[in-house]
């Protein structure tokens, strides 16, 4: 195998392609080359299609659905689907608890991130390490094994079957970790900059808000992003919390129960699934180039 | 990076001057404001996350049913509930496929994880850039779209996978019912939990090769070394500590994995998919008891502890290391 120099060569016509001409060499290598990207299309392959199936299922006429021999091409797409997906009983009402439940434990867990980043990465005091144990504990815990104990809490102070009580939960899964890329961030903007703004005649907060929170703008979008999309995606408690009160629940555990909504009805079920993965997806992409952007303009990591 | 922040010299615990009474006071205020700024986590997680562990671990030590649920008045039983559930042969059948699940789900995210990310690093850069997307997209699909996805795919009639089985010339599989058997159901959890982690531990081990220093490849092919010891010589030493992490957070979530598995098949059909989270959710919700669930759950968190351990330690060494 040319593991090596396949390496060697890629890393150096990363660095300096333009001086190299075409002709017999490129040729050659790309011939080489050719094992690994077929497998490179296999993976991707692998990896794209399950979602790929869904969309085009959400797209396909119920007839070419249920057929014998699956069709890959949209060849008749039909929005029928997605009417049903979105005419179910209760959709809009899902729909706007998992956005109320998400967006409310994201911006809380911003807020009390940011002061207790701020406090770990920019102030010495006694107890930080302590601190900072807590917070990688708390990372650590193991919420799947807390569903029962939650139950009963919810239950004994009158909070089953309440949004609040699910987005009080999502705001503890999602804070440990905001606090800690937030402080990561924060670590990453010089704390020189902040001094000199304090020279200049900044107060302390001044000097944070005017100076660190625009370069910490990055940071804190992608980790709302990654909170945002824990807290949309969770099924456990939201299915342990919410019981008798139908209308208090979110998008996965109605759409985990498709089959009592749609029957067989696939087209319908791939359609709501498509709808429910959207905002993540366009969270995802928007995100992305944002921070990846962000980060090389601030360009401070190195 | 914490360097530049610990040799500050802002609040500093010893000054020389001596201060005024205003500005002491001031200090001393001053001095409150760290504990100020964390006080929203500490409470939010005493409430949240400290008080549910405690009052998961009495719950263990009590008689606490149905009825305690709804009266209240829970006895103490002591280690009874922990005793009934390590007497169980059932728990010990739990146990170990729980072992066995996690067991092969990180060796499979593992071996496939390191293998694309080594092929995004040799790739062109239009390939890599659509592999990445790909990933991308794999790992932005939520836990229960896939779950949908999945059952779909597997469906007996309609279901692409056994069309394509059937097309491939294993004719058994024509509208075979994977989700009635164990085995195959099992399977099926395999490969949607797989799945769905690849990316994470595949970009997360891209991210890492692309730092290690092309020199170091460049040194070992003139030393002669094939693509297996340059591997074992010289990227693997380096990534040690990414291995490390990726390996121990995909133990801890493949252990305590639930949606998928509570989605697809509630831990069945007979149990075969019944791992220690399901199980303790099963005992606690479908029969009511509350105690020995709990029970459960402690033991699942013992058993996880090691690994659980194993993070906090890494965490801590590299906050101290920084």
């Amino acid at each position: 195998m040319s593991t090596l120099t396949a390496t060697g060569k890629a890393a150096r016509s990363r660095t300096a392609r333009p001086g190299v001409p075409g002709g017999a060499r490129p040729r050659r290598r790309s011939l080489r080359r050719l094992p690994l990207n077929l497998a490179a299309l296999f993976t991707l392959a692998l990896t794209v299609f399950p979602v790929y199936w869904m969309v085009i299922t959400a797209f396909k006429p119920t007839t070419a659905i249920q057929s014998d021999t699956p069709s890959f091409l949209p060849l008749h797409p039909t929005l029928a689907h997605f009417g049903t997906a979105v005419h179910a009983d209760g959709f809009g009402t899902f729909w706007r608890n998992s956005l109320t439940v998400t967006l409310g434990a994201v911006l809380m867990s911003l807020v009390v991130a940011l002061l207790a980043a701020f406090a770990v990465g920019r102030m010495r005091w006694r107890g930080r390490r302590a601190f900072i144990l807590l917070v990688f504990t708390a990372q650590m815990a193991p919420w799947e094994a807390l569903l029962i104990p939650m139950y009963v809490i919810a239950r004994d102070t009158d909070m089953l079957d309440k949004l609040s009580m699910l987005t009080l939960v999502y705001f503890m899964t999602t804070l440990p970790f905001t606090i800690v890329t937030l402080r990561g961030f924060l670590a990453a903007i010089p704390v020189e900059l902040e001094e000199a703004a304090q020279v200049d005649g900044c107060t302390r907060p001044q000097a944070f808000r005017r100076v660190t929170f625009p370069l910490l703008a990055p940071g804190l979008l992608s980790t709302s992003l990654f909170g945002f999309i824990t807290a949309w995606n969770e099924f456990a408690f939201a299915n342990t919390l919410i019981i008798k009160n139908q209308d208090a629940r979110t998008l996965p555990v109605w759409l985990s129960s498709f089959s009592n909504v749609f029957g067989t009805d696939w087209g319908a079920t791939m359609a709501a699934s498509s709808l429910f993965m959207l905002p993540v997806l366009l969270v995802f992409l928007v995100l992305q180039n944002r921070v990846t952007s962000g980060m090389t303009a601030g360009a401070v990591k190195g | 990076m914490l360097t530049a922040s610990d040799t500050a010299p802002r609040p500093a615990v010893a000054d020389p001057p001596p201060p005024s009474r205003g500005r002491r006071r001031r200090r001393s205020l001053a001095a409150l404001w760290p504990y100020l700024l964390v006080a929203p986590t500490v409470v939010g997680t005493a409430f949240l996350l400290v008080y549910p562990l405690v009052r998961n671990t009495v719950m263990s030590f009590q008689h606490f049913g149905l009825g305690e649920l709804i009266r209240g008045g829970a006895t103490w039983v002591g280690f009874a509930n922990y005793r009934t559930v390590l007497d169980d042969p059932e728990f010990w059948t739990v146990v170990r496929r729980t072992l066995w699940w996690t067991g092969l789900n990180v060796v499979l995210i593992m071996v496939l994880g390191t293998l694309i990310a080594l092929m995004l690093n040799k790739l062109g850069k239009r390939m890599r850039l659509a592999l990445m997307s790909g990933l991308v997209l794999t790992w932005a699909t939520p836990v229960i779209a896939a779950t949908t996805i999945f059952q779909w795919l597997f469906q007996s009639r309609f279901g692409v996978v056994n069309w394509l089985l059937v097309k491939l010339g294993f004719a058994s599989y024509r509208d075979y019912t994977w989700f009635a058997h164990g085995g195959s159901t099992f399977a099926i959890l395999v490969t949607l939990v797989v799945w769905q982690s690849v990316p994470f531990a595949a970009l997360t081990l891209y991210g890492g090769l692309t730092t290690i220093p092309a020199e170091l490849y460049e040194s070992a092919r003139i030393d002669g070394a094939g693509a297996w010891e340059t591997f074992r010589l010289v990227t693997f030493p380096m990534l040690r500590p990414l291995f490390a992490l990726i390996t121990s957070l995909e133990v801890i979530w493949c252990f305590k994995c639930f949606a998928q598995i509570w989605v697809i098949s509630e831990g069945g059909p007979n149990g075969a998919t019944t791992t220690l989270p399901v199980y303790a959710f099963q005992i606690a919700q479908s029969l009511h008891k509350y105690d020995l669930g709990s029970a459960v759950s402690t033991l699942t968190v013992l058993i996880l502890l090691g690994a659980l351990v194993f993070n906090l330690r890494r965490m801590f060494r590299e906050e101290g290391a920084q």
